[in-house]
């Protein structure tokens, strides 16, 4: 083999997982201290990487104030859905015991600077953060936990869309929980909607796209189809930034884009507007 | 041969695998939406555009009169011809399509007209320009919206109930399938690129994704399955029209007795209990 069709060596960059951490979107080291202090946003390009639903919980929230809701609701498996992998019911056993989550989105209620919310945090661990039976089930009761509280709902969406081992059950959960938010609408009761990476397919095409507000989070992917589906459909390259929260922006889908460390103070200066009407009738 | 072997093999003609279901629902010769407005509806009157962008070829709709009753009639739109199908997009509707679907939704709410919606596509259309309109929006609106709409709403899966694309127009109080149509999440040829990751086991995720009309009955999803004739529908489109305008009128006539607020209600505990 001559030199030059030697394949060229892969850089030894597997980092030590302890000391270091890679930014997904740009592949600069950060050390693993730095990172977690930054809430996992990059240094260098400030992309907005994945949190467990208790962190952003922990982000957001004020300290001690959340408490779970629906913790009852948990996976099903409706198909009994067997794939080349084995069955659902196995792979979902091992996410709840891996994650510790019952399912996809974690609820509660709480409160953001003293004002009072409840809280849908989707978790993209588990099992991509889709949405199935439990998911849904969580978020109607959420909201109806919100109507009957008058309280605002927030959802944080991290999900790549319908869980397709609870095949069409998933897909009913968009217009179920679609339903939900169309109750708070008609009630008065506010919903705002915040969308990180990623929030695509049956999640960006149900509830996370109805908010009374649409915030996202730097760089999250946000869209309906997958690229690759796209490509192939229109067989020409799409635009680098096509689905990023900048492109949503742009394009008239979101109210705001907020980063990680003002997320807290933005929603919280959102919520005093939104709840005008609530407290008015306290 | 002798008489229970006969029978035998009749039996086993007549359960035909989900996958080939998922090809007469996908048969070129299967009524499409032009067909069933010419044999279901003695008036037509088709209302145009999104009011905001265009007028969607990819779905149709508008004033019909269906057996002396007036309704608002829409669904995606495939063609019967190669020409056609390039102009209505294969019956993938963009944002623009469900748009007008919304607005002629709430038209007949306003006006106090029954919905019917005829669903068959592959899916809503993922382009490019589809993404930069808001496709996930515009179905996203249109779930949110038909979950309050005051008015009947009347949905028949009669081909291809292709996962969001299908669901955007059909949040219904009654929710009716043909024999042979299919309603999924996922295509079962997407479902086995990625769970199985292999294209070519298409018809074992059709099997496991439970997508007939048939399974979608026994999972509570559906209400009705509308038989269709021996042959299936493309054998015989006159009697299969005939079949759904029966189905449709039966249900008009039913929800027409329900009052308004108790109709939403029963809309929104029935979609709140799928999956529980």
């Amino acid at each position: 083999m001559g030199w030059y069709t030697k394949p060229a060596e892969k850089p030894a960059l597997k980092p030590t997982e302890s000391l270091w951490a890679v930014c997904r979107a740009c592949n600069t080291y950060v050390p693993r201290e730095e990172w977690v202090k930054s809430q996992r946003v990059c240094p260098r390009c400030n992309f907005h990487d994945r949190m467990t639903c208790r962190e952003r919980v922990a982000l957001v929230c004020d300290e001690g104030s959340f408490s779970e809701i629906n913790a009852a609701v948990t996976v099903s498996d409706p198909l009994q859905f067997v794939d080349a992998s084995g069955a659902y019911a196995d792979k979902a056993k091992a996410t709840v015991a891996k994650t510790g989550e019952g399912e996809s989105v974690l609820t509660g209620t709480g409160t953001i600077e003293g004002i009072g919310v409840v809280l849908g945090v989707m978790d993209f661990r588990f099992l991509g953060g889709s949405l199935a039976s439990g998911t849904g089930e969580r978020i109607l009761l959420a909201a109806e936990e919100a109507l009957k509280l008058r309280k605002p709902l927030i959802i944080f969406s991290a999900s790549g869309g319908a869980r397709m081992h609870e095949g069409i059950i998933s897909l009913m959960q968009m217009a179920k929980t679609c339903a939900a938010i169309n109750r708070l609408q008609q009630a008065g009761v506010p919903f705002i909607s915040v969308l990180t990476d990623p929030t695509t397919g049956g999640v960006s095409a149900s509830y996370a796209m109805v908010g009374d507000i649409n915030i996202a989070e730097p760089k999250a992917l946000i869209g309906f189809a997958g690229r690759r589906v796209i490509e192939q459909t229109i067989k020409q390259k799409l635009p680098d930034d096509f689905q990023t929260a900048e492109y949503m922006l742009e394009h008239g889908f979101l109210d705001h884009i907020v980063s990680r460390s003002e997320m807290k103070a933005f929603l919280a200066n959102v919520l005093r507007y939104a709840t005008n009407k609530l407290v008015e009738q306290i | 041969m002798s008489k229970r072997e006969t029978a035998k093999k009749k039996a086993v003609a007549k359960k035909i695998t989900p996958w080939e279901i998922v090809q007469i629902a996908r048969d070129a010769g299967r009524p499409v939406i032009s067909d069933f407005i010419a044999g279901m509806c003695s008036d037509f009157v088709e209302l145009h555009g999104d009011r905001a962008f265009g007028d969607d070829q990819g779905m149709i709709g508008g004033f019909a009169t269906i057996g002396g009753e007036r309704v608002m009639l829409m669904g995606q739109r495939k063609g019967k011809t190669v020409d056609e199908n390039i102009a209505y997009n294969f019956g993938m509707a963009n944002p623009e399509g469900y748009r007008k679907a919304l607005r002629l939704m709430k038209l007949a709410e306003k006006y106090g007209l029954p919905v019917v919606s005829l669903v068959d596509t592959p899916g809503a259309y993922p382009g490019l320009d589809a993404e930069a309109r808001g496709q996930a929006e515009a179905i996203a609106r249109n779930l949110t919206e038909m979950a309050g709409l005051r008015t009947p709403v009347i949905v028949v899966v009669t081909g291809e109930g292709g996962s969001g694309g299908a669901l955007g127009i059909a949040v219904g109080d009654v929710v009716m399938m043909l024999q042979n149509a299919i309603y999924s999440v996922i295509s079962p040829e997407g479902c086995a690129s990625i769970l199985w990751r292999d294209g070519t086991k298409a018809p074992d995720a059709a099997a496991a994704l439970k997508i007939t009309a048939e399974s979608l009955l026994k999972l509570g999803v559906i209400d009705e399955v509308i038989a269709e004739p021996a042959g299936a529908a493309h054998s015989d489109p006159a009697k299969t029209i005939e079949a759904v305008k029966k189905a449709v009128l039966k249900w008009l006539v039913e929800l027409k007795k329900i009052d308004t607020d108790t109709l939403v209600q029963r809309r929104y505990d029935k979609f709140a209990a799928m999956g529980r």
